[in-house]
């Protein structure tokens, strides 16, 4: 079969990805947990135990502080020793359960064992529970709760289940490794929501570059007892990963602007969700534990590790476990590194979503002086969202919200392919992102006006009704 | 030949005459009456159109002004009272006088005082900066130094100051207009009464975090100890949030809190005298023991009278 992939823009970085090799390893548990309340995307989750408090492992320590939110577990057994705020990745104060670890005593009711458990249970809404239960949330990055993500709302249909294996980014290597080693595990929980999402078709979506991952599944495809299920290699290209990139290379269709994957019958899950879904639902077991790769352009391969970290380990344990920071490192990114985040604060702790720590060099790393634009349309081209930066750019610095909304800003999704192309290095994703905001905010008053005049006019309305 | 010139002109002319005619019948059908006194107004206004009024622009201002009923939503920060009166005069309102301002930086985290635990290279904005990350330094409330404050100033009253990293104020420039205090993401500027003499007491830091926290990321934070609010004989300092904060209106110029802070966190500017720290402790001292001798002899005399 012919390999596909997304049709506008794109770029090719090296995929270096140097950990592939490297089985997962599980990582011993620190004296001291640190778990945030605001590890998900929508609302952060409210505390519901005490200072003092003893939890077990897997208990509930935070319940949903809204609809978009998600339940928070204790990843070790132990006391709750603080509620306080601590800084985050950024830098930035968000409030943190701190539990003084003193085993590993799990709650009653989860299934310890690594024994397949293939057989798909039937009651969708028992499902969905469950999975909100165990607190589980995308964790391709934007950790958006998987339990509102697999319910869409009444009327709209999905057509197709796309699982996310693209793992697109450079470095990282978590969701390859899981792809070998967990391959059945993550086939049943892409069976289980294909229940829950109706029977639709179900495609699992890998890159090229990976062929032992296509390999394995099309092994355990053939293994295991499911329908509709099938593997589609995909060429490689960055940012195939993203969502509504990994629609178009899939169904051939394209989400339009400011709406939902759901609106073209889609739904993207990652393949490291699929794995929580399948611990959530076949095993009771809470989304505590997920994979990281330590890796980067200045650590020799045997220093490089996939590891298998609890949430709330703090990033300098692992990085002091694995060896300590380099010398060479220039910059710590939290992601791959397009996307991700530059480390400010290597205390801060690990959650649901945490992928990588990587180690870069200054000189491929580090920005260079930046120069004027000479208008060579190659940030245009690259643009997976058929956007034009430079013009974007412009409008930001002009303050023009107008023309930045007509130009459609708020489509960014922020894939940097832009500021990886720009042969000025004009700092593109920096001014866009910040222009998407206001573009965004101006959009949301819009909105909520609009929304407060159609009340304003019923109830005047009304009335004038009770006034007759 | 000549005839040709002639007949050219002459039609030139007749066709000028005409069309000016048309355009001042138009002009004269379709005339827009405005109340001239926009165009006085406008005329005695700085002519900045830097918007520190809320408006436009020095012709919006003065449209809104004459359509106003009255002028106490109006005003000019950068013509201040003097051009206000003269608007006033012109509008027959009354105007009240405002104290002149002058926008104030309130962070002290130079290089100095506020170590960096990471470096910055992304866009030099601090808008992009203050949406990626806390700062450059443990404090995250401080100064990020990109210098947008800088940049959205019209009158050319801020400058970075390369040695403390920080912007600096020239206050013969600043007119408070504002726009500075909108550019900072960290709402680090403040807009304060010039004060006497350009005399002014002010808590240079933001920083909402508990002391050692504060301390421990720059050694000139406030530290919301209080001391400056138990000192203080006006009740012009309150501390709220781990930081400290004076009431201009209050505040009497007396330098007692700015003597024992114990981190320089409170600065006075532009008096005449640098600060006797030891004399005004001293000061200070001599007054609470007082204060306590008054307070026995009052208990000794409501013993004395009881018995």
């Amino acid at each position: 079969m012919a390999k596909v992939t997304f049709s506008i823009g794109g770029v090719h970085p090296h995929d270096t990805k140097l950990a592939r090799e490297r089985a997962i390893e599980v990582l011993p548990l620190p004296q001291t947990l640190y778990i945030s309340m605001a590890q998900h995307l929508g609302a952060p989750a409210k505390p519901v135990v005490a200072v003092g408090d003893r939890v077990k492992t897997g208990q509930v320590i935070a319940e949903p502080g809204g609809f978009i939110s998600a339940f928070v577990h204790a990843s070790a057994s132990g006391t709750v020793k603080s509620i306080a705020p601590r800084a985050d990745l950024a830098g930035n104060m968000v409030p943190h359960i701190e539990i003084a670890v003193d085993g590993d005593e799990w709650v009653e009711g989860v299934d310890l064992s690594d024994t397949l458990v293939t057989e798909i249970p039937s009651d969708r809404a028992a499902v969905l529970d469950k999975i909100k239960a165990c607190g589980v949330v995308g964790l391709g990055g934007a950790t958006f709760p998987t339990h509102v993500k697999l319910n869409p709302a009444p009327g709209s249909t999905a057509e197709c289940l796309i699982l996310n294996g693209a793992e697109c980014e450079p470095y990282l290597t978590s969701d390859y490794r899981i792809l070998l080693e967990r391959t059945k595990e993550i086939v049943v929980g892409a069976a289980i929501m294909q229940m829950v999402l109706g029977g639709c078709r179900c495609v699992i979506g890998i890159e090229e570059n990976k062929p032992e991952a296509i390999e394995a599944v099309r092994r355990a495809l053939t293994e295991l007892p499911y329908d509709n299920i099938e593997v589609l290699p995909l060429k490689k290209k960055y940012p195939q990963g993203g969502e509504k990139q990994l629609i178009d290379a899939v169904m051939h269709r394209q989400v339009k602007s400011g709406g939902l994957p759901i609106s073209v019958g889609a739904v993207v899950q990652n393949v490291a969700t699929s794995l929580a879904v399948y611990e959530a639902v076949q095993k009771n077991k809470p989304l505590i534990t997920n994979t990281l790769t330590i890796t980067g352009d200045c650590l020799p391969v045997e220093r490089q590790h996939n590891y298998l970290f609890r949430i709330g380990m703090p990033l300098s344990y692992i990085a002091e476990y694995a060896g300590g920071v380099p010398a060479e490192a220039a910059k710590l990114i939290s992601g791959g590194p397009m996307m991700g985040r530059a480390i400010a604060n290597l205390d801060a702790a690990t959650v649901k979503g945490s992928s990588s720590i990587l180690y870069l060099r200054a000189d491929t790393t580090l920005r260079k002086a930046e120069s004027a634009c000479i208008r060579c349309g190659r940030c245009a081209d690259a643009c997976p969202m058929g956007l034009e930066p430079f013009l974007l750019n412009r409008l930001y610095k002009a303050g023009d919200l107008e023309g930045l909304e007509q130009a459609s800003a708020h489509d960014c999704i922020e894939c940097g392919c832009c500021l990886y192309s720009c042969p000025a290095y004009i700092p593109l994703l920096d001014h866009i992102r910040q222009a998407k905001g206001q573009v965004m905010g101006v959009i949301r008053a819009r909105a909520a006006a609009a929304k407060a005049a159609a009340e304003a006019a019923k109830a005047a309305e009304e009335a004038k009704k009770e006034n007759k | 030949m000549p005839t040709t010139i002639i007949w050219t002109i002459a039609i030139l002319a007749g066709l000028g005459l005409l069309l000016s005619l048309v355009l001042y019948l138009v002009a004269a059908k379709f005339k827009v009456e405005e109340d001239p006194r926009i165009d006085e107004v406008e005329k005695v206004m700085p002519g900045a159109n830097c918007g520190g009024c809320g408006f436009a622009g020095c012709r919006a201002f003065a449209d809104a002004a004459v359509k106003a009923p009255n002028l106490d939503n109006n005003y000019c920060p950068v013509g201040g009272n003097e051009v206000m009166k003269q608007v006033a005069a012109i509008l027959g309102f009354e105007v009240k006088e405002k104290a002149p301002q002058v926008a104030v930086l309130r962070c002290n985290g130079s290089c100095v005082n506020r170590p960096r635990t990471n470096v910055y290279d992304g866009a030099a904005s601090c808008r992009v900066k203050a949406a990626l990350y806390s700062g450059d330094t443990a404090c995250s409330f401080g100064c990020l130094g990109c210098g947008d404050c800088v940049a959205a100033c019209q009158f050319g009253a801020l400058s970075m100051n390369p040695e403390t990293g920080l912007p600096e104020v020239d206050q013969e420039k600043c007119t408070a207009c504002g726009a500075c205090v909108k550019a900072c993401p960290k709402q680090l500027i403040e807009l304060r009464p010039k004060g006497p003499r350009g005399m002014r007491m002010f808590v240079s830091c933001v920083n909402k975090d508990k002391g050692p926290a504060a301390r421990k990321a720059c050694s000139a934070a406030c530290i919301g100890c209080g001391i400056c609010a138990k000192t203080c004989q006006h009740g012009a300092i309150v501390v709220e949030n781990n930081v400290a904060y004076i009431d201009p209106a209050k505040c009497k110029l007396c330098r007692e809190c700015e003597a024992v802070c114990p981190t320089g966190a409170i600065h006075g500017v532009n008096f005449p005298k640098p600060l006797d720290k030891e004399a005004v402790k001293a000061r200070i001292a001599e007054r609470a023991r007082k204060a306590k001798e008054a307070e026995a002899a009052a208990a000794k005399e409501k013993e004395e009278n009881n018995g």
